[in-house]
């Protein structure tokens, strides 16, 4: 049944209705609706779940990394700064294999210090062995959290739910959020063998000599790879149970069109909005959204863009001193035309016609700002 | 010989890569025994780490995780809100972690865990410096003492500040029970853990450890040096119950300077002009400092 929430409530009711055992966070702009929305339910009695506050992002990363080598499912939330002080944390868990759900509402990063939205914070864990995903809407961010856990659990690999701040936390919309059975059924209860267990003695998060790091290293990368895999067969589960598609990337607008943006999160609203006005008017023109940056699913995209002649991608982030990340992501998959813009940094709105300015100025250049 | 127990039947296994005469690695053995079996322990990044848990060998018969340097207080955390959630009372939690761990890096993550009272029985063993990567200063290093990051010269007598007063910090998160105790005195550690874990919430234990080859000492004056420290009043073993001290080690006050003399990162306070021109130079310092915890806590 559909409801009007605003987004970051919708995360907090489907993560309660993932059954989590311990939840830890530290508040921070523009993640807070998610974690008070958590301890009312809490406080109301209408969650089972541990909450523990954290004095900082650093310490609430380690409360959920001590609570998940138990084997209890736990989850945190964060945001820009906050991401940046986890990210010694967040690289651990990946490495020790720790399955963990957390979402990142994405904000620009100091300095300026800046508040609003832009997708730079996450970007700087893109190496840190997550799987991370981006939604476009509510109901996708939210659906993506409980895919996240159940591959996260599958892989034994953490599992990042990104979704634009304010822009998609603070925004109202209809959402369906399954009740606690409905997601039973499609997750089951949390079942982590390598756990810290007094019955069970084991030695976690030993440290490897240059005998064995590398191959262990090499491991989480093919591993990383391989969930592409069970990621897509979970899309598959879910669309059974929930009967809502998911897909690790969607394509949208004229099939045969020459000219192709590619891009991540909400913005993919305003760019389907603007290829319905072009095609409109002739033009042929498409949209491809990357819902899964890690694992980078190559071949679905080069097969999504095989007709493309020029490939526009739009990042919120840059790589300082080379370009926009996504952009250089598909560089190294494609010989194509590809123009590298960035777009709204700091909050800065991303408009329809801004959009239509992509679509052609995409011969150009190959590193476009575009501010308004 | 009926207290003998063969190596294999501790908690803390032999095989271990810690020096001879280790005052930590003494002490965490002693810590596990005393706690039992029914225990899970976060560990910090140290030499209480890397000696003991080289992949694909361990030393414990634990469960035991390590995550990062600054951590074990918060991953203690995240498995006491675990235990909660599964409603289990019988397994105890225990955190460990060297000085530059505790005193510096992990301070701000121990002040949470401390806020929360959560039932963890955190363990500093405090060997006065970061031994782990070659003996350098850390806030529980002395006045005086001769670090690789502190080194005695021509403008210089070592370490400039005193050690941070840890205790204190412990006493001001009201936490049930704080308490001190060395390698020295085993059978201390031993009653200390063992009293710790009968409390419920957090309980710090600052065991001092003397390092072999970071205070310049031999293997065999390990024991010795760590109960010259504290008979001189220069480390005093204290505990407090809900603020209240409740015990204390009465001590021989024997000269601060018998503790000092036979270590090197002490030795340069031993010679040169400036000890001869300034009679003792900086021995009365420091014994002014051994002095303070005399009238302190009345060891004598």
């Amino acid at each position: 049944m559909k409801t009007i929430l605003e987004g970051s409530m919708a995360i907090a009711e489907t993560v309660n209705a993932c059954k989590p055992g311990v939840v830890s966070a530290y508040p921070i702009t523009p993640q807070t609706h998610i974690v008070e929305e958590l301890a009312k339910l809490k406080a109301d009695g209408d969650a089972d779940f541990e909450y523990v506050l954290a004095e900082s992002e650093c310490a609430a990363a380690s409360i959920v990394q001590g609570a998940t080598a138990m084997g209890v499912r736990s989850y945190s939330a964060t945001s820009s700064q906050g991401l940046l002080l986890m990210t010694e944390v967040l690289y651990n868990i990946a490495g020790m294999r720790l399955p963990l759900v957390l979402t990142d509402a994405n904000r620009a990063v100091s300095a300026p210090i800046n508040i609003w939205n832009d997708q730079q914070d996450v970007m700087v864990i893109r190496d840190a062995g997550w799987i991370m995903l981006f939604g476009e809407t509510v109901q996708e961010v939210c659906d993506l959290h409980i895919l996240a856990y159940k591959v996260s659990e599958k892989v034994l690999i953490p599992a990042m739910v990104n979704l634009d701040g304010f822009v998609l936390t603070h925004v109202v919309e209809p959402v369906d959020i399954p009740g606690a059975k409905e997601v039973k059924a499609y997750l089951p209860d949390y079942n982590f063998k390598e756990r810290l267990d007094v019955n069970n003695p084991l030695t976690l998060g030993a440290f490897a000599t240059p005998e064995y790091y590398f191959e262990i290293r090499q491991e989480l990368h093919e591993d990383l790879v391989n969930s592409k895999k069970i990621i897509s067969q979970e899309m598959r589960n879910f669309k059974k149970v929930f009967k809502r598609s998911l897909n690790l990337v969607e394509y949208y607008g004229d099939k045969n069109a020459d000219t192709v943006i590619v891009a991540m999160g909400s913005v993919l609203g305003t760019i389907k909005e603007a290829v319905d006005e072009l095609r409109k008017q002739g033009k042929k023109v498409g949209v491809l959204k990357i819902v899964s940056f890690r694992p980078f699913p190559e071949e679905e995209i080069i097969k999504a863009l095989s007709k493309a002649k020029n490939i526009a991608v739009i990042d919120k982030s840059i790589s300082l001193g080379t370009e926009g990340i996504l952009a250089t992501e598909l560089r190294r998959i494609l010989k194509k035309n590809i123009v590298s813009f960035v777009l709204g940094l700091g909050g800065r709105d991303i408009t329809k016609e801004m959009i239509k300015k992509v679509f052609v100025s995409v011969k150009k250049e190959k590193l476009i700002f575009l501010g308004r | 010989m009926k207290n003998y127990k063969a190596p294999l039947s501790h908690l803390l296994n032999p095989g271990h890569s810690a020096c001879a005469g280790c005052g930590m690695i003494i002490a965490y053995r002693l810590v596990l025994d005393a706690a039992g079996k029914d225990v899970i322990v976060t560990n910090a990044t140290g030499c209480s780490e890397v000696t003991t848990t080289q992949y694909p060998m361990t030393s414990f018969k634990i469960p035991w995780i390590h995550g990062l340097f600054e951590n074990p207080s918060a991953i203690a955390s995240g498995i006491v809100a675990a235990l909660k959630y599964r409603k289990d009372e019988k397994t105890k939690v225990i955190a460990i972690g060297g000085d530059g761990a505790t005193f510096d890096i992990g301070l701000g993550l121990i002040s949470g865990m401390w806020e929360r009272n959560d039932d963890v029985l955190y363990v500093c063993f405090d060997n006065e410096a970061y031994q782990n990567t070659g003996y350098q200063s850390s806030g529980a290093t002395p006045l005086d003492a001769n670090t690789s990051t502190t080194p005695p010269g021509k403008k210089s007598l070592g370490s400039k500040q005193g050690k941070k007063d840890m205790v204190a910090i412990a006493l001001a998160h009201h936490i049930p029970y704080v308490a001190t105790t060395t390698t020295g005195y085993p059978l201390d550690i031993v009653a200390k853990v063992k009293k710790a874990l009968s409390i419920k919430g957090s309980k710090y234990l600052q065991i001092y450890t003397p390092c072999v080859p970071g205070w310049g000492i031999e293997p065999k004056d390990t024991m010795n040096v760590s109960q010259l420290a504290v008979q001189s009043g220069y480390y005093p073993i204290i505990a407090f119950e809900n603020g209240q001290l409740t015990a204390k080690m009465k001590i021989k006050k024997i000269p601060v300077e018998d503790f000092l003399k036979n270590q090197k990162r002490f030795k340069h306070l031993f010679k040169g002009e400036r000890f001869k021109e300034e009679g003792r130079g900086e021995i009365p310092r420091i014994q002014a400092l051994a002095d303070e915890n005399i009238s302190k806590y009345q060891l004598t």
